[in-house]
């Protein structure tokens, strides 16, 4: 793995290599040095060119977690066209010796083209491009399912047999299509659910269950229920007729909430909307994962970190002699 | 040429037996031992050794294990390793006793390393290392304080520890 894009050319193996070195990378918050060696000396930019506080503090805390230096780098507002500024920028980067870059942008396929443009010789990290991907979210959400099921035997497991909705505006989400690809591939059942404007062309090829209401998704017993945040700001049509029949259909309310199995987790990548798709009943119970997601986020992007950072390039095992 | 046996079952379990001896001797009957093993084989010889000091004198010491992944100093020069997990007794390392455990002693850069990531949980009173096998080509002034044996070896060598957890049988051989 050279460079963490896409959770879709991921396979099953190294997925789960991802998701044990996470734990391992959790067990660093409870010592009495919570710092970690590995990256020292190598330099790691945040290179966002849009919004994103949540995001860009765990890679942060992250990188600076595992001993590395970081560079933020606020691109926003650049009126350069796309292209020429993302090559620019690229090579500033490496001129400025970037081990690694971790890149937010408003357009899908930014981060790819940044990996592989031959502009700068740099471990990528897709931290969301545009309505495509957003990998690490995905890989922690995961990493939350695996651990609130399996506990201390989590290690080395997939998610064969779990069963888990994904709520919401699936039509804008980068983290559904993160989540649809990475689910699928560790074996779980994902049931999608959203009203049909907010779904996107082609998503019965996605190998995913589709219902229009949330009723019938939470009839087949999930195990855990993603509510998507409805993005106000790419709402630019009238994709359904008001916040409050938006509620009333698609959010997770105290009633839904009531009707979900003993052990159904309850997901949310944040900034919520209460009182739109979830309601804060849901959002404030046991069942609600939303701040282990948080705490998990930055064990994930350790994880992700030390394994394109650390070593030389070459996924293989070695083997030989210690010392 | 194949692999001679140097040490078969029995000859380890009585280099075991020995060192827990000579850890209980040492302590000189105060102070909390933790037996801290470096995945994957140190951490079960760390686990039987402790067993053994537990018979002898119960309720002294603990066991768990180090993970020296991360410390490595020859990190960015190989391709990425995944760490093994660390397992840190709930009393803590503070004021013990501890004592590192690993299969073969050879350069001492596993043991720097296994220092340094001993100081981010906390600060024992002493720390000593046990080796089951020492073959000697240190590159660091690193030394062990219990040995099962010491064997003279030259670099082109290749010695092997396998254990009845790990690898199914108890034996430590040495191939050209």
């Amino acid at each position: 793995m050279r460079h963490l894009l896409s959770t879709r050319d991921l396979d099953r193996e190294t997925a789960i290599r991802i998701l044990d070195v996470a734990e391992d990378m959790a067990q660093t918050a409870d010592r009495e040095v919570r710092k970690l060696p590995p990256l020292r000396g190598k330099t790691v930019v945040n290179l966002f060119f849009e919004d994103s506080t949540r995001t860009r503090l765990s890679f942060e805390s992250a990188a600076k977690r595992l001993s590395a230096d970081v560079i933020t780098f606020s691109a926003k507002g650049s009126s350069v066209s796309k292209g020429e500024s993302l090559k620019d920028t690229a090579q500033t980067l490496a001129a400025m010796g970037a081990d690694a870059i971790v890149v937010r942008h408003h357009d899908s396929g930014a981060a790819h083209q940044l990996a592989h443009a031959g502009w700068i010789d740099a471990a990528i990290i897709n931290a969301g491009d545009g309505t495509h991907e957003h990998p690490t979210q995905a890989l922690l959400d995961a990493y939350t399912i695996r651990a609130r099921r399996f506990g201390a035997g989590a290690r080395g497991r997939d998610l064969a047999g779990m069963r888990v909705a994904i709520v919401g505006d699936i039509l804008h989400s980068r983290v559904a299509r993160s989540n649809v690809w990475l689910l699928t591939t560790l074996g779980a059942e994902v049931h999608l659910v959203a009203p049909r404007t907010l779904l996107p062309h082609g998503v019965e090829h996605w190998g995913a269950t589709v219902h229009e209401h949330l009723d019938d998704a939470l009839a087949a017993a999930p195990d855990a229920v993603m509510m998507l945040r409805i993005q106000s700001e790419r709402m630019r049509d009238a994709y359904f007729p008001s916040a409050r029949e938006y509620a009333r259909v698609w959010g997770l309310t105290a009633e839904r909430l009531a009707l979900l199995g003993p052990d159904t987790m309850v997901m949310h990548p944040g900034p919520m909307n209460r009182g739109l798709e979830i309601s804060s009943a849901a959002a404030d119970s046991e069942r609600s994962t939303v701040l282990a997601q948080v705490t998990n986020g930055v064990s994930i992007r350790m994880a992700v970190l030390y394994l394109l950072v650390a070593g030389s390039s070459g996924t293989a095992e070695p083997t030989g002699v210690e010392g | 040429m194949v692999a001679r046996t140097v040490l078969h079952d029995a000859d380890i379990t009585r280099a075991l037996r020995r060192i827990a001896h000579e850890v209980l001797e040492s302590r000189r009957g105060e102070g909390r031992l933790v037996f801290l093993g470096i995945p994957t084989r140190g951490a079960t010889l760390a686990d039987r050794i402790q067993r053994i000091v537990d018979e002898i004198e119960p309720g002294v010491s603990s066991a768990g294990s180090l993970d020296i992944t991360l410390y490595r100093d020859d990190l960015a020069k190989t391709p990425t390793r995944t760490p093994a997990p660390t397992r840190i007794p709930a009393e803590g390392v503070d004021d013990a006793i501890v004592v590192l455990v690993d299969d073969v002693l050879y350069s001492g850069r596993t043991i720097r390393a296994a220092l340094d990531a001993l100081v981010d949980h906390g600060r024992p009173r002493v720390v000593r290392l046990a080796v089951l096998v020492d073959r000697g080509h240190r590159e660091l002034p690193i030394r062990a304080d219990f040995v099962g044996k010491n064997l003279p070896s030259a670099t082109s060598e290749r010695v092997s520890v396998r254990l009845v957890e790990v690898d199914g049988a108890d034996e430590v051989t040495i191939e050209p």
